[in-house]
């Protein structure tokens, strides 16, 4: 085609024009405020109630929350320090700080200590959550239940080394024997582990120091934002192991097996977790051995676990259905067992599919914790509503108060969705 | 060729129930079943020693005994004299007001809200954006207790109202808000009301089947018939008509300030607003993402070539796109409303009469039943949630996309 025209034309640009700035009315910030917020008549008058309704929302909250006052001893020294004016009354927040986070009762000579606990935390769970890290660092993850206990009850350091102990000695005669069936690797796991745990108790009970390293801290001393972290994390992971068994016992083909894990998982789901708290406060410990006098605590940490336990399973199991029946068949063309074909094929699969259920669960299940405040538990509610309301010095500061422990709660919760979402995004395979 | 091997005739060793896939199911089973009944034999015997030890047995007989206490809200006749069990039904039947009414609300509440974060108006969209966000995130408890607070400590008290120049109004001179409660107008049923009643029922009855006959006409004849008009029309002319005919039998109580409460009307109680009202706004950002996901799963595809068949928008969207996007919706929606009807145990924070803070809470202290009131209290739910789940077994089935 250019031949044709070689002679006719007599200049020919051999660089490109710069661009040239679009007109205003197809770029630029007005263009935007004209497509996104007024688009259309009723979406005009949409963006103006949006926005009054924001105006409304600054007006009423800005003068109270930058009018705070900070450092006051009581509601009325404070009324008396904002004299009149629209202000929140933040100081009960720092005079309160340690019993809003630690409850009432905690010593507070040993508030370092869950301090460390929850510092440690971070670096426990790093492997756990993200994959690139070194490997070695899950090490730690795995040493730290113990450590964690054993800073925030304190008490003789036997206990949890002697727990530890009969977990590694569960781990090795599991991984001695895992190559030839793991039924019974499985089994001798447990009773070697439980044979280390029953020695250990006389063990521990012989050497037990007059006086320990760490000062012991009953359970019912715990209270304030810790609890709801500590029930929150000690359930979700206890019951993801537990999840997982009764989600392949929902879906295994043992008539007996299945209606176990069927009634169990309906049952729990069917009721309210205030009336399992309830069960845990009141009922459970007519189930314990007379004279066991197990404390509320941990009754509370069984009924919450089973509780997640049951949503962490239907979660899996829609994991499970939702891989497609080839891998199934293909683990079994290989000639994997039952046991192989789940935790080689199909689990690693199926958990990364439950990815976002699981975390829905546990953001879920963190809130919930605040029920326990309902069976006289001090978590941060229990506190508010308790001991710092009640008082003579704080009485009336409501939104203040919730505003922090709402503020907790949304920090957590919105970071741990976030991270799902990352998470989803790192281990997505298929290509999109 | 092949040649077929015989299948094993080695007669039964007992090393094949661990080995041969035949027999071991059968082993797992057995196991299974003994560690079950061991496990339920363990608690129980700790249980029936546990209750000698404390002197206790097993007995509903408190269930016909006098409750001994008050309920502010009833909606079926009850006083302190009444026994246990009327209390417990008291309670079941305001569970179920509160759970009906949050689910009214929630889906609303959702349904706008998942609409407008597809608006195309970004302003809106991050509004609702920011909606969801901080209710999903934030205990359903703690807004259970603000907006008690709110309704308790910001609201002006009934004394407020008096006087010439009162500190409060009453809202078109028919709807009080104080911390006691909102008061609003209450019908009263004059003689041959019942009538007007009926024929409003008749009339919500023949909508359907008008609605029913035009479908069928379009479908066999392909007439359409107007919609929308003469279903208004059937929906209320006969109803209005008879209420003239009748002399106004139905009249409005409104309340009115007498001493030093409000009365007349119905009162709405603050614990029940409360509740009411923090589990439709809490719920209803869980819905809204639910409604979301369900408009985002209709390929725009579809809704394109719906327009390309000549279909005008609004039929596109019911014709079309609703059916597919309801099927996405529906089940996580009805599971909603499921944890709504469980979180309305929450009632015992704000001193709301559901059936966990009368059966679970006065009459379990009271009597010191604990066990029974605790497994009467969760068979209650129980029922509640697996009828619920039935309902939604059913739904599924039928909206089954049918694969071959």
């Amino acid at each position: 085609m250019s031949d044709t025209h070689a002679e006719s034309i007599a200049f020919v640009r051999e660089s490109s024009l710069p661009p040239a700035a679009p007109p205003d009315k197809v770029g630029g910030p007005l263009k935007w405020v004209k497509d996104n917020l007024f688009p259309t008549w009723a979406n005009a008058i949409l963006t103006l109630v949006a926005l009054y309704f924001l105006y409304l929302l600054l007006a009423g909250s800005l003068p109270w929350l930058l009018n705070g006052v900070w450092s006051a001893s009581s509601l009325s020294e404070c009324r008396e320090i904002l004299d009149g004016a629209s202000g929140a009354c933040f100081s009960v927040l720092s005079e309160r700080w340690h019993q809003l986070l630690f409850g009432f009762k905690y010593p507070s000579d040993q508030y370092w200590r869950p301090t460390l606990a929850l510092v440690l935390l971070f670096l426990a769970a790093a492997p756990v959550l993200f994959i690139d890290l070194p490997r070695k660092m899950l090490l730690f993850t795995g040493l730290y239940p113990f450590l964690a206990f054993w800073l925030i009850w304190g008490g003789p350091i036997w206990g949890p080394i002697f727990a530890l102990l009969g977990v590694v000695a569960g781990y090795i005669v599991y991984s001695r024997l895992v190559q030839k069936s793991f039924a019974m690797a499985l089994a001798g796991g447990i009773v070697a582990a439980v044979i280390v745990w029953y020695v250990g108790g006389f063990i521990g009970e012989a050497l037990r120091p007059a006086s320990p390293l760490l000062e012991a801290i009953p359970s019912r001393d715990l209270g304030g934002f810790m609890l709801n972290m500590m029930l929150g994390i000690t359930c979700v992971s206890l019951s993801l192991p537990i999840g997982i068994a009764l989600a392949l016992g929902r879906q295994s083909h043992l008539p007996i097996v299945k209606g176990i894990c069927v009634v169990f998982i309906e049952f729990v789901r069917g009721v309210p977790l205030i009336t399992l708290l309830f069960v845990a406060n009141v009922m459970l410990a007519y189930f314990f051995p007379p004279g066991s006098g197990v404390d509320l605590f941990i009754r509370v940490v069984i009924m919450i676990t089973m509780f997640s336990s049951a949503y962490i399973a239907e979660v899996i199991r829609g994991g499970l259905a939702a891989l497609p029946k080839g891998q199934y068949e293909a683990a079994d063309s290989l000639g994997l067992d039952y046991a192989q074909a789940m935790r080689l094929i199909i689990l690693p699969q199926a958990m990364k599919i439950s990815i976002p259920g699981i975390v829905n669960i546990a953001v879920g299940l963190f809130k919930d914790t605040t029920l326990v405040s309902v069976i006289s538990l001090f978590d941060i509610i229990g506190m508010i509503r308790g001991p710092i309301l009640a008082s003579t010095d704080w009485n009336g500061v409501y939104w203040e108060l919730f505003m922090f422990a709402s503020l907790l709660f949304f920090i957590v919760c919105y970071g741990i969705s976030q991270y799902s979402q990352w998470l989803e995004r790192r281990l997505a395979t298929d290509h999109r | 060729m092949t040649t077929f091997s015989d299948p094993p005739k080695a007669s039964f060793r007992p090393s094949m129930l661990l080995s041969d896939t035949r027999y071991r199911s059968i082993t797992f089973q057995v196991i299974a079943l003994a560690l079950l009944v061991t496990a339920i034999w363990y608690l129980g015997s700790n249980l029936a020693a546990n209750l000698r030890a404390a002197g206790l047995n097993i007995s509903f007989q408190f269930l016909g005994n006098p409750a001994g206490y008050d309920i502010n809200q009833t909606l079926i006749p009850y006083t302190s004299q009444s026994s246990n069990l009327q209390a417990a039904w008291v309670g079941i039947i305001n569970t179920l007001l509160v759970s009906f009414l949050a689910c009214v609300t929630a889906t609303i509440f959702g349904v706008i809200a998942g609409v407008l974060r597809l608006s195309n108006n970004w302003l809106v969209r991050k509004l609702m954006a920011g909606y969801v966000e901080i209710f999903r995130n934030i205990p359903v408890l703690i807004w259970i207790l603000i907006i008690y607070t709110i309704m308790t400590a910001a609201m002006p008290a009934p004394s407020a109202f008096r006087g010439d120049d009162p500190a409060s109004t009453m809202m078109l001179g028919s709807f009080a808000f104080t911390n006691r409660g909102v008061y609003i107008p209450g019908p009263v049923w004059g003689p041959g009301s019942m009538i007007v009643m009926a024929t409003f029922v008749a009339s919500v009855i023949g909508v359907f089947a008008y609605r029913r006959y035009a479908t069928k006409l379009l479908y066999d004849t392909g007439r359409l018939l107007p919609m929308l008009w003469p279903s208004v029309a059937i929906l209320l002319l006969p109803t209005i008509i008879m209420f003239f005919i009748m002399g106004m039998p139905i009249g409005l109580d409104y309340p009115a300030l007498k001493g030093f409460n409000f009365r007349g009307g119905i009162q709405i109680g603050a614990p029940l607003i409360a509740l009411w009202f923090a589990l439709s706004i809490y719920t209803g950002a869980f819905i809204a993402e639910n409604v979301r996901a369900g408009i985002q799963a209709v390929s725009r595809g579809q809704s394109e070539a719906a327009a390309a068949l000549g279909l005008r928008p609004g039929r596109v969207m019911n014709l079309v796109v609703l059916p597919q996007a309801l099927r996405v919706i529906i089940p996580p929606l009805i599971s909603n409303y499921l944890n709504i009807t469980k979180n309305s145990s929450l009632a015992i924070l704000v001193g709301y009469a559901d059936i966990t803070a009368t059966l679970g809470g006065i009459t379990l202290n009271q009597t010191g039943r604990a066990i029974e009131c605790v497994v009467l209290l969760m068979l209650f739910y129980l029922v509640i949630s697996l009828g619920i789940s039935m309902v939604m077994n059913v739904y599924n089935n039928a909206t089954k996309l049918k694969e071959r």
